[in-house]
């Protein structure tokens, strides 16, 4: 249909000025267009930029390299070299890894509670559900999503951190585990949409053949729909982590911000995000501090955007796969 | 043998009932709390004065009035932007194309990129790069608009919900007839013609639910704007693009983190979060209302 387009181009009937729009909102359209494109590609320069002098410059490297990134730092006279992320001090120290150990921790503490959850009420309201259930639950996850962070994080910090802390009698009031809870209600809406979307594409002509096979429907949905679906679960499961390790605002008031080098849930955290956050606002504009925050941008754009080009590279070929053999 | 298959099965359908309820169950409790602590508090005067002794007092109006001032200004920048690509990618460019794969990816990923980072791009590139630039060349080198402002927020936040409103738009556009579209071209309608007259009245739906969603999402968030221009308190509301302005969500994060008294500022924080909730929530309910609407016609009127 669409090849043909171009013989319906009329040849005189819309007169000069018809012509006219027709260029001009072409070069406008496609122009814009091309916007998402290159935004993306300027996020990356401009990211990337700021986060440069880490590597070329001698003047910021002196305070911060790739190096003292990753490696442990001694605090001077003789003191045992350590990963200590504390840019603010008399000899700055910059190792990310409590940062990226408490990132991802407190990732796969929301994706261990999100995933299991959204997956199994995507299942049931994609094969058991009778209407007025799905349409109880959908509306619900529509709503879940709405939530914004900021709202989940005050609530964490607010009220389900005392419930969890007198329930567990934790050391410490804020840590990994209430914001890997509230990091969850952030995930659930994304592998679900992701996971219905996948079950609702297997095609039914599997179900009809099991089902026409004796199965009973759980059968029909562990054995036949889950399996034929896996491919977007996984999807749906990378893309939940994806969006986990870039949420900010409910790990930034949640998490206890505490750069600890530990591996203990009910420990305090400070994330990658969290980082940003905090410390961007107070940072002298292109102090070594500075461009150190702008690395640990880059390195989160760079995941997050790996992590994306894959999940949705992985959800097009099972659509293509199942429609082919529909 | 047959018992024990039923057991499974039951057992499986309970679970998969079990994580549904499980999720609506913290959705209402969250609901639930801010609700019970925060309506007590949502007073006419609460929504229409500003803050008084140190956040402990007052109401919220400026926060109101500059998230307000800023989803405006980000609708004005990301709806044409969105549509436009929309249409490129389903009325212009040919359906397989190599470019419409590319700008569909860039779609996606830029949807999948973290609201910091965001934050991040919005300093480097409008603060520093453009609104510098802008200050060097118009201003000589005064301090104009090289800082943060509700116009680099609003642009950073139009960025943000960009996929939002694309996705929206596209599913509308999907819905309408091809058949509509050979008629205007029958007719001799030059295609930028049938786009304005038979495509966008028949996707207005589709745009506005992605408008809606946009706005919802642009209102409630926080990381983009907390270097590009919101600010912790101001005595006066934005008046011109470079102003510093007040936001609901940016609020309710100082007050629960920075506040000198918490339980003096308890009342005053429940109340605002209501706020953010309620305004994000109508918005939300509305586009998907709107949306069902579309997504019916899509069924039953081919």
């Amino acid at each position: 249909m669409r090849d043909r387009k171009s013989s319906y181009r009329p040849m005189h009937a819309a007169g000069r000025s018809g012509a006219w729009g027709d260029r001009v909102a072409r070069v406008l359209i496609t122009g814009s267009a091309m916007l998402a494109i290159v935004s993306l590609i300027l996020i990356f320069i401009f990211i990337g930029k700021e986060a440069l002098p880490i590597f070329t410059s001698a003047e910021i490297q002196e305070e911060a390299n790739i190096r003292n990134l990753f490696l442990p730092q001694s605090a001077g006279g003789g003191a045992a070299a350590e990963y200590t992320w504390q840019p603010v001090s008399e000899l700055p120290k910059y190792s990310i890894l409590p940062l990226l150990v408490g990132t991802l921790k407190v990732t796969i503490i929301a994706s261990l509670i999100a995933i299991p959850l959204a997956v199994l009420a995507a299942l049931y309201t994609a094969e058991f559900a009778p209407t007025w259930a799905r349409e109880t639950v959908k509306p619900a996850i529509e709503l879940l999503a709405g939530i914004p962070s900021v709202v989940v994080g005050f609530f964490c910090l607010m009220v389900l951190a005392d419930w969890l802390q007198g329930a567990f009698g934790w050391t410490f009031r804020l840590n990994a585990m209430t914001a890997g809870i509230g990091l969850s209600l952030a995930v659930i809406p994304i592998v679900y949409t992701v996971c219905e979307d996948a079950f609702s594409s297997v095609p039914q002509a599997y179900r009809d053949g099991s089902v026409a096979m004796g199965a009973s429907s759980w059968q029909t949905a562990s054995r036949v729909v889950l399996p034929a679906a896996m491919p977007g679960v996984l999807a749906a499961c990378v893309l939940g982590f994806g969006r986990a390790i870039g949420e900010t605002m409910i790990v930034l008031m949640a998490s206890g911000n505490a750069a600890i080098l530990s591996w203990l849930p009910t420990d305090s955290i400070r994330t990658f995000s969290a980082t940003i956050a905090a410390e961007l606002g107070e940072v002298v504009v292109g102090s070594p501090h500075y461009h150190v925050l702008f690395f640990i941008g880059a390195f989160l754009f760079v995941i997050t955007f790996a992590i994306n080009l894959f999940g949705h590279w992985w959800v097009g070929r099972l659509q293509k796969k199942l429609q082919g053999a529909s | 043998m047959a018992d024990r298959t039923r057991l499974v099965g039951g057992a499986f359908q309970s679970l998969c009932i079990l994580a549904c309820v499980l999720i609506i169950l913290m959705l209402a409790v969250i609901l639930g709390d801010i609700v019970v602590h925060g309506l007590g508090t949502v007073t006419f005067s609460f929504l229409t004065k500003a803050p008084e002794t140190g956040m402990t007092g007052g109401g919220i109006f400026p926060a109101i009035f500059g998230t307000f001032a800023l989803v405006v200004l980000m609708t004005i920048a990301v709806i044409p932007l969105g549509v436009a690509t929309a249409i490129y990618m389903h009325e212009y460019a040919p359906k397989r194309s190599r470019v419409v794969q590319m700008v569909r990816l860039a779609i996606q990923n830029l949807a999948g990129v973290p609201a910091i980072v965001f934050g991040l791009f919005g300093l480097g590139f409008f603060i520093e790069f453009i609104g510098r630039g802008m200050d060097r060349v118009f201003y000589g080198g005064e301090l104009v608009y090289g800082q943060p402002a509700i116009v680099w927020a609003a642009l950073t936040m139009a960025l943000l919900t960009m996929p939002t409103v694309v996705v929206a738009t596209e599913e509308a556009l999907r819905a309408i007839p091809q058949s509509y579209r050979e008629v205007a071209y029958s007719l001799g309608a030059t295609r930028w013609q049938m786009i304005r007259c038979v495509v966008l009245p028949q996707a207005i739906g589709g745009i506005l639910t992605g408008g809606i969603l946009a706005v919802s999402r642009g209102s409630g968030e926080v990381a983009p704007v907390m270097f590009t221009g919101a600010a912790y308190f101001l005595p006066e509301l934005p008046a011109r693009l470079n102003s510093q302005f007040m936001e609901l969500g940016y609020h309710v994060y100082v007050m629960t983190t920075q506040s000198p008294d918490v339980e003096a500022t308890k009342p005053i924080l429940y109340a605002t979060v209501l706020v953010l909730l309620a305004l994000t929530f109508l918005l939300n309910f509305s586009a998907i209302m709107i949306r069902a609407q579309i997504r019916k016609r899509l069924r039953h009127g081919r």
